[in-house]
């Protein structure tokens, strides 16, 4: 469970990083095609190289919806309803790939934070992203 | 066998010559107290680790850090057979020590998050992290080959 504070922390990061979410989404999506390949599977409509504009129009989405959820932890399944029938009947993505897709979101974090993302910070992110992929993959079966 | 090209060798290794062992050790460690708490048992001799501050000050857990960073250079050392360089490490790991082999990897974890912090977008860019990762998750592999 997130406690106050940490519910705090989180808003406040990702609050920061809206202005540049699509920088923070394309980079996450570019770290998880390099380093889970197959990943990309999902994605074989789009044009996924770096810098396309669709890297950077779907990381921007990610990352908003992710923002969104942020702002109000305790009513994620109301806030994501929309995202999970989504996920659950028409793009069917394995979960397993929400876990590999938080890693590589905590790692640019990390990238672009520094010293500001810092353990306890690291550790509040964890377990927002586990949570918000957990609610995300609730409706599959 | 495990493959490795030859923008993930010089990847590695150049990654590997710019990391302060002791730094760079006790940090990883201590994340992985910190967000996966769990793997706090395997570290009871350890003293205090009853919150984040007092397991960053940790003397134990900062030696620790630079134990496994030890054991991790014996693996850029001998990339091309890790697996037999890990042989007697894995053996203790699951035989005397019986850890669960997926902390190896919420380990590996916590050390690319803090080298991702410490090294910025511009060093560790997703070619790296590719590279890093791979080496991470063979090290891991073989950590846990004695389990199989």
């Amino acid at each position: 469970m997130l406690s106050k504070k940490e519910k705090q922390l989180i808003k406040q990061i990702w609050e920061r990083l809206t202005p540049v979410a699509e920088n923070i989404g394309a980079e996450a999506l570019l770290r998880m095609f390099a380093s889970y390949p197959g990943t990309k599977t999902y994605f074989s409509h789009l044009d996924i190289s770096p810098g396309s504009s669709h890297l950077f129009s779907h990381g921007k989405k990610i990352v908003l919806a992710i923002a969104e959820g942020a702002k109000d932890i305790s009513q994620l399944t109301v806030t994501l309803a929309p995202l999970q029938t989504l996920h659950a009947y028409q793009l069917r993505i394995d979960p397993t790939n929400f876990k590999l897709l938080s890693h590589c979101m905590l790692v640019t974090l990390a990238c672009y934070l520094g010293e500001d993302f810092t353990p306890v910070a690291h550790a509040a992110m964890d377990k927002f992203l586990s949570a918000f992929a957990a609610v995300l993959a609730e409706k599959y079966r | 066998m495990v493959e490795w090209t030859d923008a993930e060798r010089s990847a590695i290794t150049t990654l590997w010559s710019q990391i302060d062992v002791a730094e760079i050790g006790a940090q990883a460690l201590s994340r992985l107290l910190i967000v996966y708490p769990w793997t706090q048992r395997h570290f009871s001799t350890f003293g205090n680790l009853s919150n984040s501050a007092a397991i960053i000050g940790n003397a134990k857990v900062a030696q620790h850090g630079k134990t496994v960073m030890g054991g991790l250079e014996a693996a850029v050392k001998n990339m091309d057979n890790i697996k037999k360089a890990y042989a007697a490490l894995s053996v203790m790991h699951s035989e005397k020590l019986h850890v669960d082999p997926d902390n190896f990897r919420a380990l590996a974890e916590c050390i690319s998050v803090v080298v991702a912090a410490k090294f910025g977008p511009s060093v560790f860019t997703p070619g790296f992290q590719e590279a890093w990762q791979k080496f991470l998750a063979v090290v891991v592999s073989a950590l846990g080959r004695q389990y199989h």
